[in-house]
């Protein structure tokens, strides 16, 4: 069954402005803005994490259980992907031990940006949201992960997930 | 009307737990408790039977000689349990349902709350609203 959420008009761009902007502010409230660059990711990629977790509840209410971790993975892909960003995960590769490579070619986040490699240094900001995002939601469902994510050429954004299993 | 109503976190603590009347609350842990395993159960009991194995809501785990026990789990691992007193015949599968959903409903915007932190106790006013809903009516 297809995901339905109601329509609301102009949702995608508040939300594009608003992550600029907590971007920004993060950013500049830090006393030394850009030398703080790990702390700030961190503060990012944790604001998306809370966010992921609370999304993916909202998200997988009324869906079946999953089956698998694939099964997982397919629903970020799809239905997870689709609704933050309108759009699925162009392309989805597994070595089926556990490291995931999801690929967006046309990240929405970074639409804003010029395309390119002009700005490539100031890409690791845009991403950090969302990699916190899909950890969150990962974690959420019972799969503990490490988030990263890489671009070669604006907007194209490759994040890659590795998935680590605990076991002693 | 439930008796008991627990949310129990995917760690298997509970992060709410309601009864009536209040006396017989460690009776009620302890029920819960053990309707946990059931539960375990259930969940990992997928493909080795015929049936809906992919369906939150879990059933009716299992009759007490005062009361019967319902699951659900959510795809967060998070399970409900909802203790009813036996004798309440009256009371079908389907408003059981309607039930784990309301909860699951509630639970969810409890998640979605900014000021709510995920595997900490619920102290939501307006879950416990619906809890008492449900919950049987004391004189």
């Amino acid at each position: 069954p297809s995901l339905h959420l109601p329509r609301r008009m102009a949702d995608e761009a508040p939300f594009q402005i608003l992550h600029n902007e907590v971007i920004q502010y993060i950013y500049t409230s830090a006393e030394n803005g850009e030398t703080e660059n790990g702390r700030n990711i961190t503060k990012l990629e944790n604001m998306g994490f809370r966010v992921g977790q609370g999304l993916i509840e909202r998200l997988t209410k009324d869906t079946a259980r999953f089956k698998d971790e694939l099964d997982i993975m397919k629903f970020i892909c799809k239905d997870f992907w689709t609704c933050v960003f309108k759009k699925q995960i162009d392309n989805l590769r597994t070595n089926h031990q556990g490291i995931y490579v999801l690929q967006d070619n046309k990240f929405r986040l970074l639409g804003q940006l010029s395309a390119g490699k002009q700005y490539l240094d100031q890409a690791p900001k845009y991403l950090a949201f969302t990699c916190g995002l899909v950890r969150g939601a990962l974690s959420n469902l019972g799969v503990k992960s490490i988030v990263t994510a890489e671009v070669s050429i604006m907007p194209a954004c490759k994040p890659l997930v590795i998935h680590r299993q605990v076991t002693y | 009307m439930a008796v008991c109503i627990a949310v129990i976190a995917k760690e298997n603590y509970p992060l709410y737990i309601r009864s009536v009347p209040t006396q017989n609350e460690l009776k009620f842990h302890y029920t819960v408790h053990t309707s946990l395993d059931v539960v375990e159960e259930k969940i990992s009991a997928v493909g080795k039977s015929l049936g809906d194995q992919r369906e939150l809501y879990l059933g009716l785990l299992y009759p007490t000689e005062d009361y019967k026990v319902y699951g659900y789990v959510t795809n967060s691992k998070v399970k409900f349990v909802i203790v009813v007193d036996s004798s309440n015949t009256s009371l079908r599968d389907n408003e059981i349902r309607s039930m784990f959903r309301k909860l699951h409903n509630s639970f969810t915007d409890v998640m979605c709350n900014p000021f709510h932190n995920p595997g900490d106790p619920i102290q939501s006013k307006a879950f416990d609203g619906i809890v008492s809903g449900m919950m049987v009516q004391t004189g």
